[in-house]
C-alpha cells in the first residue's frame, strides 16, 4: 500500500479509536500488562487494548496469522509516529511481546506459534521469565533447576530468583537442565508452563525502591507436558540467548520509549534557580548536566538509527549488548542528576508531597538497569568477544 | 559499526573514497609530506576536483556535484582515517557552503572555481586562542568614501595557500562576510606548522581597501550564512575526527589480539577488554549522531544546530578517548613516532579546537535548555 495512504488512514483510525484518556502521559502504574489477573485501571484502558488487538497493532510487526498487524518496516514507523503525534499510550506491554514472542517466531513449531502468539497479542496471558537462580546469575548457563523426563512429561524441580512479576504472571518461560550428562551449555531446555500448575510457588522480594516487583520462584515436581518444550532438548541455551538479545534491546531503549521524560533542565531551574548570567546556580551540577544532555542527544540519535536498521529486517544480535549498556548507564546518570537537582525535596519518601517520592524511587530503581537482563560488565565482555573478537 | 543504512550513491562515495585515499594518500603519504615539510598538500587539489569532491556540497548549477553533506561526511571520515592533508574542509565545505548560500554573482563565481579546483578559499573568523566566532573586533569602516578592513585573525586553516579569504567583520552593529584577496595591500599572512603537521596561520588586515561588492553578505543575511557554514564545518570536522578515532581504535583492537605479555595475549585481560568495548560503544553512538547531524543539514531541518553542535561536542570526547586509550593500551610503543597513534592523537587534538571544543558547544546546549 502506498505509505501516504497508510498514514492518512492510520491517522484517521487512531483519531476515531484512541480514547482521550489514553492520550496522556503515563507512569509505571499506568502500564497495561494484560493477563488473567490484570485489573484495568479504567474502561478506556480496556477499550484501547481491545481495539488495538483487533487490528493486530499491539504487535504490529508480527504476521497476521499469529495476531499481529503484518506491517512492513515503513508502516511500523508510520504507526509509531502517528501514535506519538497524539501521545497515544502503548496499548499493551509485556514480556510476551518483547521476549517470548520473538523467540517463538524464530524457534517455535507452527502449533506453538498459533497457540501462544495470539494470546500474547490480545493480552490474555501474561508471561514471566525463569532464567536466574541463586547460583546462576551472570553465569546463567550454570543453572541447576532440573527437568526429569518421566515419559509423558518433564518433572521440574528447583528454584529461580529475581523472577519479575512471577506473582502476577500466568505462565513462565523457563530454563531447565534436562540433560545432566551433557556439558553446561548443551544440557539446557526451554520450557513453557502454567504458573498455576501444582508445585509452583512464589515469594515476593522487596527492592530498595520499596516496590516488590520480583519473586523467588519454587518448583516442586511440577509436571510439564512434553509438547511445551520450545526447540529441541538441549537447545535451550541457543533460544535463551536469542531471547536475551531482544530483552536487551528493550531495556536499552526502555527509558526513552516507555515513560515521558521529566524535563531535567526545568526541574533544576525550579529547584536551584539561575545566577546573574542566566546560568544554573550550581556550576558543578550544570557542567555534569551539560555532558549528560549531549550524551542524551547522542543516544537518541543512535536509537533512532538503530530502529530504522531493525525495521529494515536486521537483527542486532550481540550488538543488543551495546544498546543495553549505553541506554542503562545513561539512565542511571539521568536519575542521579534528577535527584541531585531536586535536593532535599527529592528525599521525600512517603505521603502526598512531591508525588509520593517518585524521584527517589525512580533513582533507586534505575540502579537495577545495569544489572537486569545481564550486567554492564557482562555486556562489555560479550562485545569484546563477539564483536571485537578479542581473545579469551 | 554505524547502524546507518546508506543509499546506493552514498555507499559508492564511501567505497571510492576509501579506495582512492588508501591507495595514494594514506598515512605513508602523510609521513612523506611531513618529512618534506609540506603542510598544505596543494598537489592533491586537481585529483579531488577531478572526482568532484571539491564541489560535493556545491549545487550542480554552480558546477558542483550537489550530493550534500552526508556524502561529504563519508569522504571526511576517510580523510581522517588516512590522515590525508587537503583543503577539503576549508575550501570545499566551509567556503563552498558560505559562497553557495550567500548568493550573488561574485560568490557564485568563486564557488564554481572551488568546485573545479581552480581556487582555494578559506575562512578567517577566530580572533583568539579559543573559537568564539561571535566575538569580533575586526571592522569594516568607511573613511573618505572608501571602505577598509582592519583586524587580526588566527587559526586560519589553509590561509597560506588560499586565493581568497572569507573574513568575518563588524560594520557598525552588523555582521559582514568579506571576500578578501590575501595578496591585497595591507594583508599580512604568517602561516605556522601546527602539531598536526598542517598549516594554519595568523592574518593581519591593516586598513585593507575593499569594495562594497566584496561584502558577500551583511546583517541578518550574513548571520544566516555564517550559521549554516559553521554547522556544516562542525559536522564535517566531526566526521573527519570520527575517521581518526575509528582508525586508532581498530589499530588498538588489533594490537590487543597480537601482543603477548605474561605468556598470554593482552586482549585476554578483562581490564583492557572492557575499556575496548566501552570505546566501541561510544564510537557506535557518536557515528549515529554525526550521521544524523549531516542528514539534518541535507534536510535543512530545525534540528541542524542542536545536532551539529552536539556531534562536535561528543566527538571531542570520544576522539580523545580513542586516541588516549590507543596509546595507553599499546604501552611504550604507543609513544613512538613509528606508530600511527601519535599522529592520530595530534590531528584529533587540532580538530577538537577547530570550530569549537566540547565545552563551547555543550555550553550552547545548556543555554538552549534554559540553564
Ligand atoms: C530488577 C531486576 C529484575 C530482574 N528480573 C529478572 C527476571 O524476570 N527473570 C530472571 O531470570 N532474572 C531477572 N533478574 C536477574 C538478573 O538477570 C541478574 O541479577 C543478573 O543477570 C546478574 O546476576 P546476579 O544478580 O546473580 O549477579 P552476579 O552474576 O553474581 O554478579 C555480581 C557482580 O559480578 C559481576 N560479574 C559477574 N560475572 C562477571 C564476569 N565474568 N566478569 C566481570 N564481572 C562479572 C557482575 O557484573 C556484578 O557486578 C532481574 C534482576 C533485577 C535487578
Ligand atoms: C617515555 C618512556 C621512557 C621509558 N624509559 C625506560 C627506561 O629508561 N628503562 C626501561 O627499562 N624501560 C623504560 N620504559 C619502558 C616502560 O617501563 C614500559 O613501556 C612499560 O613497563 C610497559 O611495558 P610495554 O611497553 O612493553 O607495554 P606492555 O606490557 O606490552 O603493555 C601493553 C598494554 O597492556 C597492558 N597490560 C599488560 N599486562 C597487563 C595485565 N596483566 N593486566 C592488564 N593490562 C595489562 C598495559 O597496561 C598496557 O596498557 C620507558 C617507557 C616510556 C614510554
Amino acid at each position: 500500500m502506498d505509505i501516504d495512504i497508510f498514514r492518512s488512514e492510520t491517522r484517521a483510525w487512531l483519531e476515531a479509536n484512541c480514547p482521550a484518556d489514553m492520550r496522556t502521559p503515563m507512569g509505571e502504574d499506568d502500564i497495561c500488562w494484560g493477563g488473567r489477573k490484570f485489573e484495568f485501571r479504567s474502561p478506556a484502558q480496556k477499550q484501547w487494548l481491545e481495539v488495538m488487538a483487533a487490528k493486530g497493532w499491539t504487535v504490529p510487526a508480527w504476521p497476521k496469522a499469529y495476531g499481529g498487524g503484518g506491517l512492513s518496516g515503513d508502516e511500523q514507523k508510520v504507526l509509531t509516529e502517528e501514535m506519538q503525534r497524539i501521545n497515544a499510550r502503548p496499548p499493551l506491554q509485556s514480556f510476551g511481546i518483547w521476549m517470548l514472542g520473538p523467540a517463538l517466531l524464530q524457534f517455535g513449531t507452527e502449533e506453538q506459534k498459533r497457540h501462544y502468539l495470539p494470546q500474547i497479542a490480545r493480552g490474555e496471558i501474561r508471561w514471566c521469565q525463569g532464567y536466574s537462580e541463586p547460583g546462576a546469575g551472570s553465569d546463567l548457563a550454570g543453572l541447576q533447576t532440573k527437568g526429569v523426563d518421566t515419559g509423558d512429561h518433564f518433572e521440574v524441580t528447583g528454584q529461580k530468583i529475581w523472577t519479575s512479576y512471577a506473582d502476577k504472571a500466568d505462565w513462565i518461560f523457563c530454563l531447565v537442565r534436562t540433560e545432566p550428562d551433557e556439558k553446561k551449555h548443551t544440557g539446557i531446555s526451554f520450557l513453557l508452563f502454567d504458573m498455576e500448575s501444582a508445585g509452583v510457588s512464589t515469594k515476593p522480594i522487596k527492592l530498595i525502591s520499596g516496590a516488590s516487583p520480583f519473586c523467588e520462584t519454587f518448583f516442586d515436581a511440577v509436571k510439564v507436558p512434553k509438547d511445551q518444550i520450545v526447540g529441541a532438548r538441549g537447545q535451550g541455551w541457543t533460544i535463551a540467548k536469542y531471547l536475551l538479545t531482544h530483552e536487551r534491546e528493550m531495556i536499552g531503549a526502555a527509558d526513552s520509549a516507555l515513560f515521558a521524560k521529566s524535563d531535567l533542565a526545568e526541574d533544576a531551574v525550579s529547584a536551584i534557580g539561575l545566577d546573574d548570567t542566566g546560568r544554573l546556580d550550581d556550576p558543578m551540577l550544570r557542567a555534569e548536566m551539560g555532558q549528560f544532555l549531549v550524551d542524551e542527544i547522542c543516544f537518541d540519535a543512535h536509537l533512532d538509527m538503530t530502529g530504522t536498521y531493525m525495521r529494515a529486517g536486521h537483527e542486532l544480535g550481540a550488538r543488543s549488548a551495546e544498546l543495553k549498556y549505553l541506554g542503562t548507564e545513561l539512565n542511571k546518570r539521568r536519575q542521579s542528576l534528577r535527584v541531585a537537582a531536586g535536593g532535599s525535596d527529592d528525599l521525600v519518601w512517603e505521603g502526598a508531597a512531591n508525588d509520593g517520592g517518585q524521584a527517589a524511587k525512580d533513582w533507586l530503581r534505575s540502579k537495577a538497569n545495569t544489572i537486569e537482563g545481564g550486567t554492564s560488565e557482562v555486556m562489555l565482555s560479550i562485545l569484546s568477544k563477539a564483536v571485537l573478537k578479542l581473545p579469551g | 559499526m554505524c547502524m546507518e543504512l546508506l543509499s546506493e550513491d552514498q555507499q559508492l562515495i564511501a567505497d571510492s573514497a576509501a579506495g582512492f585515499l588508501r591507495d595514494g594518500h594514506g598515512i605513508a603519504a602523510f609521513r612523506a609530506l611531513k618529512e618534506a615539510g609540506d603542510d598544505a598538500n596543494s598537489a592533491i587539489l586537481p585529483e579531488l576536483a577531478e572526482m568532484g569532491w571539491m564541489g560535493i556540497v556545491i549545487p550542480e548549477a554552480l558546477g558542483g556535484l550537489g550530493l550534500g553533506y552526508r556524502a561529504a561526511g563519508l569522504i571526511a571520515e576517510e580523510l581522517g582515517r588516512n590522515l590525508t592533508v587537503s583543503p577539503f574542509v576549508s575550501s570545499a565545505i566551509l567556503a563552498g557552503t558560505a559562497l553557495a548560500s550567500a548568493g550573488g554573482e561574485m560568490a557564485q563565481n568563486w564557488a564554481r572555481k572551488i568546485a573545479i579546483g581552480d581556487a582555494v578559499v578559506t575562512q578567517a573568523m577566530d580572533e583568539a586562542a579559543k573559537h568564539r566566532p561571535e566575538r569580533i573586533t575586526t571592522t569594516v569602516s568607511a573613511a573618505a568614501g572608501a571602505l577598509t578592513l582592519s583586524g587580526r585573525k588566527t587559526f586560519v586553516v589553509d590561509g597560506g595557500i588560499a586565493d581568497r579569504l572569507i573574513v568575518t567583520a563588524k560594520r557598525g552593529d552588523d555582521l559582514c562576510l568579506v571576500l578578501v584577496d590575501p595578496q591585497a595591500a595591507g594583508v599580512k599572512r604568517a602561516s605556522q606548522v601546527m602539531l598536526d603537521h598542517r598549516n594554519a596561520g595568523t592574518v593581519i588586515f591593516e586598513e585593507v581597501p575593499i569594495a562594497e561588492a566584496d561584502i558577500l553578505a551583511q546583517g541578518r543575511a550574513a548571520e544566516d550564512v555564517l550559521a549554516k557554514t559553521l554547522s556544516a564545518g562542525r559536522a564535517i570536522a566531526a566526521a573527519e575526527q570520527l575517521g581518526i578515532a575509528k582508525a586508532a581504535a581498530e589499530q588498538t583492537y588489533e594490537y590487543l589480539r597480537t601482543r603477548k605479555q605474561f605468556g598470554v595475549l593482552i586482549g585476554q585481560f578483562q581490564a583492557l577488554q572492557h575499556r575496548a568495548a566501552d570505546l566501541y560503544c561510544e564510537l557506535a553512538q557518536v557515528s549515529s549522531l554525526i550521521a544524523a547531524a549531516l542528514n539534518a543539514l541535507d534536510e535543512d531541518n530545525a534540528e541542524v544546530e542542536t545536532l551539529t553542535r552536539a556531534a562536535k561536542a561528543k566527538m571531542a570526547r570520544v576522539g580523545r578517548q580513542a586516541t588516549e586509550e590507543g596509546v595507553q593500551m599499546h604501552g611504550g610503543i604507543g609513544m613512538t613516532d613509528e606508530m600511527d597513534l601519535g599522529l592520530f592523537m595530534k590531528r584529533d587534538r587540532a580538530l577538537t579546537e577547530f570550530l569549537g571544543d566540547a565545552g563551547y558547544h555543550t555550553e550552547w546546549v545548556l543555554r538552549q535548555r534554559g540553564i
